[in-house]
């Protein structure tokens, strides 16, 4: 299927309209919050939380009886904010770190969540229905009402960011400072994590809790090598979170028996990937051109010193000399030799070389800052 | 007890004590979250495995599964290298990648497989005795019973032999290093017993129980003893009393046995870092009630003893003064009087305090202390002079 036949598709079919609205906006929710996350060195957060919801949607599901998303998604949120204050309490009160902390809630509250699922189904095994669509997500069942509360709860979470963007970003950098421009850093800090458990829940339903911390840490894993300023990654995560989604409901609607979520997290990860290699400044691509620029240019400076110390020896610094004296330094070549003169450091023909004034002057320097370091 | 109902709960306690020894070291090493990340990310090992065995039980598909959980760990520590992100962001991305690599391969090839992603993540222990080991007629018992008493052993094996060089390194590692263990070769083999154990045990009580199982004991036990070998031996007891308890409770209520045997886990936790001795919630709570009570007292004796010099100043070491002056509360005022009648360390006589010679000594060395060493606690001090606390 071409693109063209993608966008003709798009048009017509209803529910695909509907699956890439409500993927595209969670990827915008959660690259959003996934920057916060992630330079709260926060990211594994995401995981436990998407685990601890699962409590929260059995136990609203079984005081309702309704599978409305607006209740099921606020039993989510509250034992998922549950866990995290769990999180917080063992790592403040115990000697045990946040990475045990986090896999005891992780791992108890999904087993206390599966204990109630198979309890109201009676079932000895959890493979029904509803069990399913949390665990590894099911974009196909998204409905309308499904986006709207996605639109709604995104806006929301947006208009919060923004209200408290300035808050948030001293926070995200110096939370010692904020505490003592007089900020309450305590409520500050659980609004904020308050909007990322939003963001997980949020997810929940399309990439399911397994695959949930990739979504909320790859669009921001992502924009955060192309950039140093947080409102530029926040509106790039936000980018890639939505093309993640609409390219992985893309993909897997025109792939036959495909899920979305791991299709959507595949294109994610993918996102990051590209990101490593090519952004600018920190990609690996560049970086590696650069040591390897960097080494050339350490080599010659290298041969540079030695032809000042070779020069200065002699009264005039312009007068030549053999080449073959300089035959022992290492990185010694005679394209290296080229190089320089094509810099205008040196001339050189053949066996005989000598600096130029030019070169004189930037060897001089060379040799004196090395001498006073 | 039906012979069905024991084998269960003897596949649990296998599988409990087999997670509580890697998980021991996990807790310990902080890398609890990489139990996490094998436990999703062994899915493609799994199914390619099951492509080639069409067995879940397989020692072959263990050992491929294993590989990928050990793979994991080695991409985790490449793009930790890098510096690109911080080592959390990168367990978080590489598990999920690797798990929904599984799931496709799982799905693409829906029709020849019959393994279930569910299965996979919360695992099923009550068929696990339906699936059985007959050799030339002869039945062995469970194959899962089978596979994770292996993996028991040999962990036990290797945690007797290696148990001096896993302490050094876990506890001081750049000892062990210029002691020549290298940390390599140790990490390696704890990763690699980590996946071993993740992937025997998967198939009996799921991927997201084998986390509760290898983090949860060993975090309880670390609440209560600092000494590796208790915490061993009471993160493996943890472990086998959630695997019989989480069974009959499962068995109680007709639900699913790795849940109920996690949410034993989590009511054992929960009990614990509320009691435990010197380190639980309430051992906390109450040492700082004690330092901010002897601190206060502290604080009165010196105010006394700033007084004990001009005779004029009588007013100051009255008792109804405490109240007024250093605007305590009636009751504080009481307990941090008797506190320090009980100690000695002052007289009252017609509501005048005076400081004793014992008093006195305490306060000018604990002065001394504090000038003197500004950053530690006055603990030897007062357990010099305090027998009441």
């Amino acid at each position: 299927m071409g693109v063209q036949d993608y966008f003709e598709l798009l048009r017509h079919d209803y529910t695909l309209r509907t699956i890439s609205l409500g993927t595209a906006m969670m990827g915008i929710v959660c690259g959003m919050l996934g920057s916060f996350a992630v330079l709260r060195k926060q990211s594994l957060l995401g995981d436990a939380i998407s685990h601890a919801a699962l409590p929260g949607i059995v136990i609203a599901f079984m005081l309702t009886g309704l599978k409305d998303p607006l209740v099921l998604f606020t039993g989510a949120v509250v034992s998922g904010f549950a866990g995290s204050l769990f999180i917080s309490g063992i790592t403040s009160r115990t000697h045990l770190k946040s990475d045990t902390a986090l896999g005891i809630v992780l791992s108890v509250f999904f087993g206390f969540g599966m204990l109630l699922l198979t309890l109201i189904q009676k079932k000895p095994n959890a493979n029904q229905a509803g069990l399913d669509s949390f665990l590894f997500g099911q974009a196909a069942t998204l409905m309308v009402k499904d986006v709207y509360l996605m639109g709604i709860v995104g806006s929301v979470t947006l208009l919060f960011m923004l209200l408290f963007w300035k808050e948030f970003k001293i926070l995200t950098f110096d939370a010692q400072y904020t505490k003592s421009q007089g900020f309450n850093i305590k409520l500050l800090d659980s609004l904020l994590t308050s909007l990322i458990v939003v963001a997980i829940v949020l997810g929940l339903q399309t990439v399911g809790v397994v695959l949930m911390s990739a979504m909320l840490l790859s669009p921001a894993a992502a924009a955060r090598q192309w950039t140093n300023r947080l409102e530029v990654m926040v509106v790039l995560a936000s980018l890639f979170g939505a093309f993640a989604g609409l390219a992985g409901t893309a993909v897997s609607a025109s792939i036959a028996r495909i899920s979305t979520g791991p299709v959507i997290v595949l294109v994610a990860v993918f996102i990051v990937l590209v990101s490593f290699i090519f952004a600018p400044n920190r990609g690996l691509l560049f970086r590696t051109i650069r040591q390897w620029r960097n080494r050339k240019n350490l080599r010659i400076n290298k041969i540079l010193v030695l032809m000042f110390e070779t020069a200065s020896a002699h009264p005039d610094f312009s007068h030549p000399h053999s080449v073959n004296i300089l035959t022992n330094i290492q990185g010694f070549s005679k394209k290296r030799l080229r190089e320089m003169e094509s810099k205008g450091l040196i001339t050189y023909d053949k066996n005989t070389w000598k600096l130029t004034p030019a070169g004189f002057e930037t060897g001089n320097k060379m040799y004196k800052d090395l001498n006073t370091n | 007890m039906t012979s069905a109902q024991i084998e269960i709960q003897a596949i649990a306690v296998v599988v409990a004590v087999a997670c509580a020894i890697p998980g021991t070291f996990l807790v310990l090493r902080k890398m609890a979250m990489i139990s996490d990340a094998i436990s999703h990310s062994i899915l493609p090992g799994i199914v390619l495995g099951f492509f080639i065995v069409q067995d879940l039980s397989s020692p072959v598909l263990v050992f491929l599964a294993a590989i990928t959980g050990v793979l994991t760990v080695v991409i985790v520590e490449i793009i930790n290298k890098t510096g690109l992100v911080k080592e959390d962001t990168a367990i978080g991305l590489v598990f999920p990648a690797l798990f929904s690599l599984g799931v496709i391969l799982i799905a693409r090839n829906a029709g020849d497989v019959h393994l279930d992603t569910d299965v996979v993540l919360l695992g099923e222990l009550a068929f696990a005795p339906f699936d059985r080991l007959i050799v030339r007629g002869i039945d062995f018992g469970p194959k899962s019973l089978m596979v994770m008493g292996g993996i028991l052993v040999s962990c036990l094996t290797l945690l007797v032999t290696f148990f001096k060089e896993l302490k050094l390194s876990t506890f001081d590692a750049e000892l062990a290093t210029s002691l020549g263990f290298s940390p390599a070769i140790i990490h390696y083999s704890l990763m690699s017993a980590t996946s071993v154990t993740t992937v025997g045990a998967f198939n009996a009580v799921g991927a997201i129980l084998v986390v509760a199982l290898m983090i949860v004991p060993a975090a309880a036990a670390y609440m209560l003893t600092s000494d590796l070998r208790k915490m061993i031996i009471l993160a493996a007891a943890f472990g086998i009393f959630s695997a019989i308890s989480g069974y009959w409770l499962a068995h109680m209520l007709d639900a699913s046995i790795s849940g109920a045997m996690a949410t034993m886990l989590g009511f054992l936790f929960v009990l614990i870092y509320t009691f435990a001795p010197g380190k639980g919630l309430f051992a906390i709570m109450e040492k700082h009630r004690q330092q901010q009570r002897e601190f206060a007292m502290l604080t009165f004796l010196l105010h006394i003893k700033n007084h004990s010099n001009n005779s004029s100043n009588v007013e100051e070491r009255q008792i109804r003064h405490l109240t007024g002056h250093f605007n305590w509360e009636r009751k504080q005022a009481r307990v941090i009087l008797s506190l320090a009648m009980k100690n000695s360390m002052i007289s009252v006589e017609n509501q005048l305090v005076t400081l004793t010679e014992k008093g006195l000594r305490f306060i000018t060395e604990a002065l001394d202390y504090i000038v003197n060493n500004q950053k530690s606690e006055l603990e030897s001090v007062k357990g010099r002079f305090l027998l009441f606390r």
